[in-house]
């Protein structure tokens, strides 16, 4: 937060993408939506499906946050506040599941 | 922004005018105001949590005590803890925030002077709320972190209080949070730098981010808790695969950050106090603030130390007892900064100075005691009994308290304009300090002699009895002490000498202006080029390296016959206290979910959209006419 | 840090110590915040899915193909609302209310499948009281709707104060439609993780 003075981060508010950046950008979420869905179908997969389906999520959550929720643009002020919050969540929660999944031998008492 | 284009008059209601009258205490979005509310409502509740202490030293001062019964006993301990956490140390320390961190940092006001408002409202709601339960079968009787799967099997609507309560409660400190934030990084006088900015400032800071992050954890484990007990939902019941261990990880994963929230306030009041009547900088700036941030984010990594006993296996037990010590670095450095301010300076041992040594000293003890938490093995033995009481009572009333009550002395004549008695403070100080250690150092005894946690009462030959008997003794030397301080503020309100703007011969900005200060805080946005600018104004450095008064340096400018004029402060509005209203509604709707309880809901959810709406369609500050 | 950083910084219209605006830097803390609360709920659903007791699974119960068509509109309605940003930006307020219009309808859509679908699956024996598991996703996804129910209410206000003319000039318009837009969002990226983490990724 040291860096809370910084005028060229607010000059540069203003380069918005225009709509036809942010059409493409939905266009690509779109696609990697489908494709979520699909390989979801697809048993070839079956070992590699939870990491394809976390990099393609991992994908478009950052197409959004940078795109059309302007941190690519933006004071790198907002994008600090954002990734705090997602970084301690990831952690601490990561942290909670791990000590239940390890510990206290697995989740699933009455598992179908 | 641009108000001309607004109408003054906006539907039905013409927006309130006057910031003076009784009145105007409701509608106002004053933050000196808004901070005076915070620390009366407080200290009301201060008394109110006292009593109940008093109760509950009262049947425990003998073996098998019947003063009372245990089904009160749980209400008045479990509200007891709620009262000290949620309704006071908390409230007392974000009304010093209010009050003090606009004219720390040479702002006239806060951000959002009107969500402000609405923090206090919910506040009140939300303390008169959870109170009303007394009235309606019942308080919560689950203690203060209302473990499951106990806080659902509890019959009646405590528990369910509970839930509701806190997270009414819970939304008044993510608004003041969001609030402190933005205000702290965007309002700024200028040449107000981050690390020219008062400690308490910084530690409000980092004590908003703790918020920020921790409200919401509490949250959702409320909700849950919500769920379970008013709509069939099973998340901490055990019979149906629901697990209460996962209500304790997300309890504690607010509830160490949450310590750190009641106790950093304190420690940034005792860094401004400390420099001031010791005549020198708090020693080690870049130190002190360091550490607190350190403090707030090492305050994330130490939550299972609470839950040492609950079967977390050696590698999660060796982590967090790792961790818990390390945090006790930081801690321990900011106790070698305030000893170096003091060391080798001209110290004026003043109520508010006093105050502030004693924090230093209980804080100590409290941290102490902490550390021995911190050893896995030795905690098992600790756990749950008297041991871990005696702790948290030495960081939270020998450490909140002690420093809020120094804040209190240090800032009285800066917001009324007069000085409390130096005698009455005195006694004020040693009554109390005196009777917290009777009161809370038995506890220590007690706990290593095995004395659980949460009895009501006990029998004859354990060896408790004497231990016992000096701590309710010391109870009510705590309960004088706290009278003294109201009659000291009876006696002075009528006859307290003039305080003028700086009677303590003090450091920073705040001084600099009148005491009361104006609405606007300041004639004119100071620029700052120094920390502690307000002394650099007043003193220059001799060649020898000795501060020498600088003629006339620091005078407060009064022009009154044009005071304040041109300066365009927010005006009052109805719609915080409004909105605010519809909370409790809600929260009555859930606990009678019949069909007054159903339209309780409809109503509080239309009147806090009604509130809203009204806010947001008018202007922050009106046009003046 | 030196002084004449901060002297010289300030920015025209902002009267702020970053240069940054209040109510903007506010959104992002609050989004900040809710990290946390969505994230404490994702933990609890992930402990939980699997403990059923005699209710569906998760496997049995989700209508995936559904489902992706409900997080395909409310993925498009972030498209919208960028839309309307872009036209308010241009001073255009007419097609800003057509675009804002729109995205709240996708997340009318959205939230009338969410009914749909709870319906459904009570239909089909998993209620909250069911299990652990219906618990938490109803929960969890519940609140996730309360959160764009939310949403449309502000979307809907903007458009009645652009129509009464209180939304401000083409500035100060934009302020209001971005700050309400990154709200959307996160709304939607929260679903982005729901959608996977919650219906996608299998169970056992
Ligand atoms: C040196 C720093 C500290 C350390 C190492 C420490 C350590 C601990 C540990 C390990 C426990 C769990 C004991 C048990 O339940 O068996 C505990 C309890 C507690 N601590 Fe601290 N602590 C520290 C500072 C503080 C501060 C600053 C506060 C508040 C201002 C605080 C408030 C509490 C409270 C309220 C509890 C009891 C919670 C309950 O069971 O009701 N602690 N502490
Ligand atoms: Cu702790």
């Amino acid at each position: 937060m040291s860096h809370a003075v910084d005028s060229r981060e607010s000059e540069e508010q203003d380069h918005h993408p225009q709509p036809g950046q942010y059409i493409k950008v939905a266009i690509i979420l779109a696609v990697v939506t489908a494709l979520e869905v699909a390989i979801y179908y697809v048993d070839a997969l079956r070992d590699v499906l939870v990491p394809l389906l976390l990099a393609f999520a991992v994908i478009k959550f950052i197409m959004v946050a940078l795109w059309f929720m302007h941190l690519r643009f933006d004071s790198r002020m907002f994008r600090r506040f954002f990734v705090t919050g997602i970084v301690l969540a990831l952690v601490v929660f990561g942290i909670v599941l791990w000590i239940f999944f390890t510990h206290l031998g697995g989740p699933a008492p009455t598992a179908a | 922004m641009a108000t001309a284009a607004y109408p003054t008059r906006r539907g039905f209601f013409t927006r309130p005018r006057s910031t003076t009258g009784k009145w105007s205490w409701f509608f106002t979005v004053d933050h000196k105001k808004i901070g005076i509310m915070y620390c009366v409502t407080a200290f009301i509740f201060f008394i109110v949590g006292g009593l109940e202490a008093l109760a509950i030293r009262s049947q425990l001062a003998q073996p098998n005590g019947e003063i009372l019964n245990a089904e009160v006993y749980n209400q008045f301990f479990t509200m007891h803890g709620l009262t000290m956490i949620f309704l006071v140390v908390m409230p007392m320390g974000v009304g010093l925030m209010n009050y003090l961190v606009p004219l720390l940092i040479g702002a006239r006001d806060v951000a959002f002077p009107r969500l402000n408002a609405f923090s206090y409202w919910v506040f009140l709601f939300g303390g008169i709320f959870l109170y009303s339960s007394f009235f309606l079968g019942g308080a919560p009787d689950g203690g203060w972190f209302g473990y499951a799967p106990l806080n659902e099997t509890l019959p009646g609507h405590g528990m369910t209080f509970y839930a509701l309560g806190l997270q009414i409660l819970g939304v008044a400190s993510l608004a003041g949070a969001v609030n402190f934030i933005i205000t702290i990084i965007n309002m700024r006088a200028p040449g107000m730098t981050l690390l020219r900015m008062p400690v308490f400032v910084w530690m409000t800071l980092v004590t908003a981010f703790l918020l920020l992050f921790a409200m919401p954890i509490i949250a959702v484990a409320l909700f849950e808790l919500m769920f379970d007990r008013a709509f069939q939902a099973t998340f901490f019941d055990p019979t149906q695969g629901g697990d209460p261990l996962l209500w304790q990880h997300l309890f504690w994963l607010f509830g160490h950050p949450e310590v750190y929230i009641m106790i950093l306030p304190a420690m940034g009041i005792v860094s401004d106090v400390l420099p001031t009547f010791s005549g020198k900088p708090i020693f080690g700036y870049n130190a002190i603030v360091f550490a607190g941030a350190a403090i707030g984010f090492m305050g994330w990594g130490v939550w299972a130390h609470h839950m040492f006993t609950t079967g977390l296996g050696p590698v999660a037990n060796s982590a967090f007892a790792l961790s818990t010590m390390f945090i006790a670095v930081p801690t321990g450095v900011k106790i070698f900064n305030w000893i170096g301010t003091m060391w080798g300076g001209s110290l004026r041992f003043t109520t508010p100075m006093l105050f502030s040594i004693g924090f230093i000293a209980m804080f100590i003890i409290g941290g102490l005691s902490g550390v021995t938490h911190s050893i896995a093995p030795h905690d098992a033995q600790q756990q749950d009994t008297y041991y871990v009481v005696a702790h948290f009572h030495y960081v939270l009333f020998g450490g909140a308290i002690f420093g809020l009550f120094s804040g209190f002395y240090y800032w009285w004549p800066k917001a009324f304009g007069k000085l409390l008695s130096e005698k009455l403070g005195k006694v004020h100080f040693w009554l109390m300090f005196l009777g917290f250690n009777l009161t809370f150092g038995p506890f220590h005894v007690l706990g290593l002699n095995g004395m659980p946690r949460r009895i009501y009462t006990y029998v004859e030959g354990m060896g408790w009895d004497f231990m016992n008997l000096l701590s309710t003794i010391g109870a009510f030397v705590i309960a004088l002490s706290a009278l003294v301080f109201i009659a000291n503020v009876v006696i002075t309100r009528r006859r307290g000498e003039e305080a003028g703007a700086d009677p303590w011969d003090a450091r920073t900005l705040e001084w600099s202006t009148t005491s009361p200060p104006p609405e606007y805080n300041f004639e004119e946005i100071p620029i700052v080029r120094h920390r502690d600018d307000f002394w650099h104004r007043k003193y220059i450095e001799t060649p020898e390296g000795e501060p020498a008064r600088v003629l006339a340096g620091g005078a407060v400018a009064t022009h009154e016959h044009e005071a304040g004029h041109g300066i365009h402060m927010p005006s009052p509005s109805y719609f915080p206290i409004v909105a605010a209203t519809g909370l409790p509604l809600l929260g009555y709707g859930v606990i009678y979910f019949n069909s007054t309880g159903k339209a309780l809901l409809v109503l509080g959810a239309l009147v806090t959209m009604m509130g809203l709406f009204g806010w947001v369609l008018e202007p922050g500050a009106e046009e003046r006419v | 840090m030196s002084t004449h950083e901060v002297a010289s910084a300030p920015v025209a219209e902002h009267h702020t110590s970053t240069g940054l605006d209040n109510t903007k830097l506010a959104m992002w803390a609050f989004l900040g915040s809710e990290c946390l609360f969505f994230g404490s709920f994702i933990t609890t659903y992930l402990l939980y899915r699997n403990r059923v007791l005699d209710g569906p699974t998760p496997h049995e119960i989700y209508d995936i193909p559904f489902t992706s068509v409900s997080s395909f509109i409310l993925l498009m309605s972030s498209l919208t609302m960028v839309l309307a940003l872009a036209a308010i930006q241009r001073g255009d307020h007419k097609t800003m209310r057509v675009w804002l219009a729109c995205t709240a309808l996708l997340g009318m859509a959205f939230i009338g499948g969410q009914v749909y679908e709870f319906t459904t699956f009570v239909e089909e024996g998993l209620k909250i009281s069911t299990s652990v598991f219906g618990s938490s996703f109803f929960v969890l996804t519940g609140f996730h709707g309360a959160h764009v129910t939310v949403g449309i209410f502000m979307l809907l206000a903007l458009v009645g104060m652009s129509m009464s003319g209180r939304l401000g000039d083409r500035h100060e318009g934009a302020r209001k439609v971005e700050l309400i837009g990154l709200y959307w969002h996160f709304v939607d990226i929260v679903w982005i993780v729901i959608f996977t983490v919650i219906y996608l990724i299998p169970t056992n």
